[in-house]
């Protein structure tokens, strides 16, 4: 027990000394999802958790800003058991339409969740596929049209594709959300030559979900450029999933600061005010 | 024309299952724990083999990785509700078979009613409706309303009643139930006749293609299994299992789960003809869980508390809990007065069940399912 003890009075030192909420002040660095402004870059999920007591620390340890909540989990009839109740009201909800196995189900989970209070955020998930989970992206796409169209800020988790990418950009989507790999796997980034494509040419935010099974492969993810990325399973059956929470957090700040250096350093060689080779004349 | 469990199944059973599992062999065994990718029925059997019993710690640790990692630290509680013990089958393991002579009960509508709110006050949301086979006690239409009424009071309906045809289970698919539970209680043809000698479930076939008719009616969810007891269990175990991995193939969008009911004894039924022991048990359910990683397991009250606190750990995803497993023992009247279909061995309140399940570090999840 007191070995315990110090190994996380050691961990919380560690964490202090590194301040790294610091660079997002001057970089001005937020994420915006559907208009909504985020400082951190680490979404989280409700599920697989020993205990939904653990759910607020491991929020508060990793500073995530918003976490998905499948709505067949959501019970209004549960009270104070309900699984909203044990999110902090500050952390935004992202409903989630997992069991949808049609574009017409995953509407029709989305308006329940709104009626539920979750608020007009949605994750779409259509999965037909209950072997690996895989989205199917052509009910995705008919589901982000009709969601969007009734006001719904769409996120939906699709197969990397850049074609329907592009698609979820016009049908009025708020991100998309590629799989690294398939849900849970802790595979990490088997799909990366698809995302850093993805990553490229989308106007709208990319955030990795699924897949993501160590903190490495979440910097990994962010260094490419993602915008955010989505970790579940990884920090949820983790044996202390308040401290993967922390872990993730300060890799995903690592990889986004990464990537931001990497950005400087190509503007500076992009506004080439003295040319490296201007000498040559 | 559709794909049937049939048109593969006779080549299954024709295969000498005794004589591969006593030739396998510990490296067989350890082959087949080492590999990487989707395990064949060869690396199944080579898993339940005797061979395999002295490794059921290495399989262990590889189960319970596979099931946090796929399910996570979480198990979902069900409840059983007995709404009619009248029977025309003879199924001679069976408390409630025609051929007993007990006071048969039918409850009303206002009746299920009142058991329904008495289950959903402990919290359970997802509740299995179980009958006998008498579709003149309960028709169609008995069985339209009893679902219509159970969507007011639980998040998913799953039906354990005798099987259908594929437009039947289109209408209470309708109607609001999503899931379907059908045993094949034995897959030997030979020891399926003999327990079965009369009434509408003698038909084997039948039964045999139950799930997918149910699949194709648009269930969201099926859950199979064989009665333990009744034929040689592993091969049983194996049948069951390439059953299961047949209907995931055949319809991917649907949750596949086994179960592992082991015969109790119940008045006026046979005793059981093979011994499954709790070692046997555990190897099942190891071999499944790696065989099918993503595989639902679902564990009855018919096991003994002791013994399901420690499955919580190798597996399992589904528990009964609270069951009663008489006609109207919920609410309707006294356990004492109703006929059980089996004895339940796990007599603890929904409450104790899930207090078992956070000291065991696991999630008791009540509602994991919304009609639409």
């Amino acid at each position: 027990m007191s070995s315990r003890m110090g190994t996380q009075w050691s961990c919380s030192v560690l964490l202090e000394a590194v301040d790294v909420t610091e660079y997002r002040k001057t970089a001005n660095d937020a994420l915006l999802l559907g208009g909504v402004r985020f400082s951190s870059r680490l979404l989280t999920g409700t599920g697989k958790f020993a205990s939904r007591e653990l759910i607020a620390p491991m929020l508060a340890a990793s500073g995530s800003e918003m976490i998905t909540v499948a709505l067949r989990r959501v019970d209004p009839k549960a009270g104070e058991q309900d699984i909203l109740r044990y999110i902090p009201p500050s952390v935004q909800v992202l409903p989630n339409t997992s069991g949808a196995r049609t574009a017409e189900e995953a509407v029709r989970i989305a308006r329940i969740a709104r009626e539920a209070g979750c608020g007009d955020f949605i994750k779409i998930e259509v999965i037909t596929d209950n072997r690996y989970l895989l989205p199917d992206n052509a009910e995705t796409l008919k589901a982000t049209e009709l969601l969007a169209k009734e006001g719904f800020i769409v996120l939906p988790y699709m197969m990397p594709d850049i074609t329907v990418s592009k698609q979820l950009h016009d049908a009025g989507a708020a991100a998309v959300m590629p799989l690294g790999s398939p849900i849970g796997s802790n595979r990490g980034l088997e799909m990366k030559a698809m995302i850093k494509r993805i990553i490229e040419s989308s106007k709208l935010p990319v955030v990795v979900d699924a897949g993501i099974g160590r903190p490495s492969q979440a910097a990994e993810a962010m260094e490419l450029g993602a915008d955010a990325v989505l970790v579940n399973t990884a920090i949820a059956t983790s044996s202390d999933p308040v401290m993967a929470g922390k872990a993730f957090a300060l890799a995903v700040q690592a990889g986004r600061l990464a990537r931001l250096a990497q950005l400087a350093e190509e503007q500076e060689y992009a506004q080439a005010s003295s040319p490296l080779t201007g000498f040559l004349r | 024309m559709n794909m049937s469990f049939l048109d593969v199944f006779p080549r299954l059973e024709g295969f000498d299952v005794d004589r591969h599992l006593q030739a396998a062999t510990p490296a067989d065994v350890e082959r087949a724990l080492r590999r990487d990718e989707q395990l064949d029925r060869r690396d199944l059997l080579c898993l339940l083999a005797p061979a395999a019993q002295p490794y059921l710690e290495e399989m262990a640790r590889k189960a319970r990785q596979l099931t946090l990692q796929h399910f996570g630290r979480v198990i979902s509680l069900y409840a059983p509700l007995y709404i009619s013990d009248y029977c025309s089958n003879a199924c001679t393991y069976c408390g409630f078979h025609a051929g007993v002579d007990f006071p048969r009960t039918k409850l009303t509508l206002e009746q299920i009613e009142q058991e329904a709110a008495a289950i959903a006050a402990t919290g359970i949301r997802h509740i299995l409706v179980l009958t006998g086979e008498a579709p003149a006690q309960t028709p169609m239409s008995y069985l339209t309303d009893t679902v219509r009424l159970l969507t007011e009071h639980f998040s998913s309906i799953a039906l354990e009643i005798f099987p259908l045809d594929e437009a039947d289970y289109r209408t209470l698919r309708q109607a609001g139930a999503d899931s379907l539970t059908v045993y094949q209680e034995t897959y030997d043809r030979e020891t399926y006749k003999e327990v079965h000698p009369a009434g509408r479930k003698a038909d084997y076939v039948y039964r045999l293609q139950t799930p997918e008719r149910g699949a194709r009616a648009g269930f969201r969810a099926l859950n199979i299994g064989p009665l333990f007891g009744l034929a040689e269990p592993r091969r049983e175990a194996w049948l069951a299992a390439l059953h299961a991995r047949w209907l995931e193939e055949a319809f991917p969008d649907v949750e596949i789960s086994l179960s592992l009911p082991r015969m109790t004894k119940a008045a006026g039924a046979i005793p059981p003809r093979y011994m499954v022991t709790d070692k046997d048990f555990v190897q099942f359910m190891l071999a499944w869980r790696l065989f099918m990683p993503r595989l639902g397991i679902t564990i009855s009250t018919r096991e003994a508390p002791a013994f399901r606190d420690r499955l919580v750990h190798l597996g399992a995803t589904r528990f009964s809990s609270g069951s009663k497993t008489g006609v109207g023992e919920y609410a309707v009247r006294s356990q004492e007065a109703a006929p059980e279909q089996f004895a339940v061995t796990d007599n603890r309140s929904v409450e104790e069940v899930a207090a078992m399940l956070r000291r065991s570090g696991c999630q008791p999840v009540f509602k994991d399912w919304e009609l639409v």
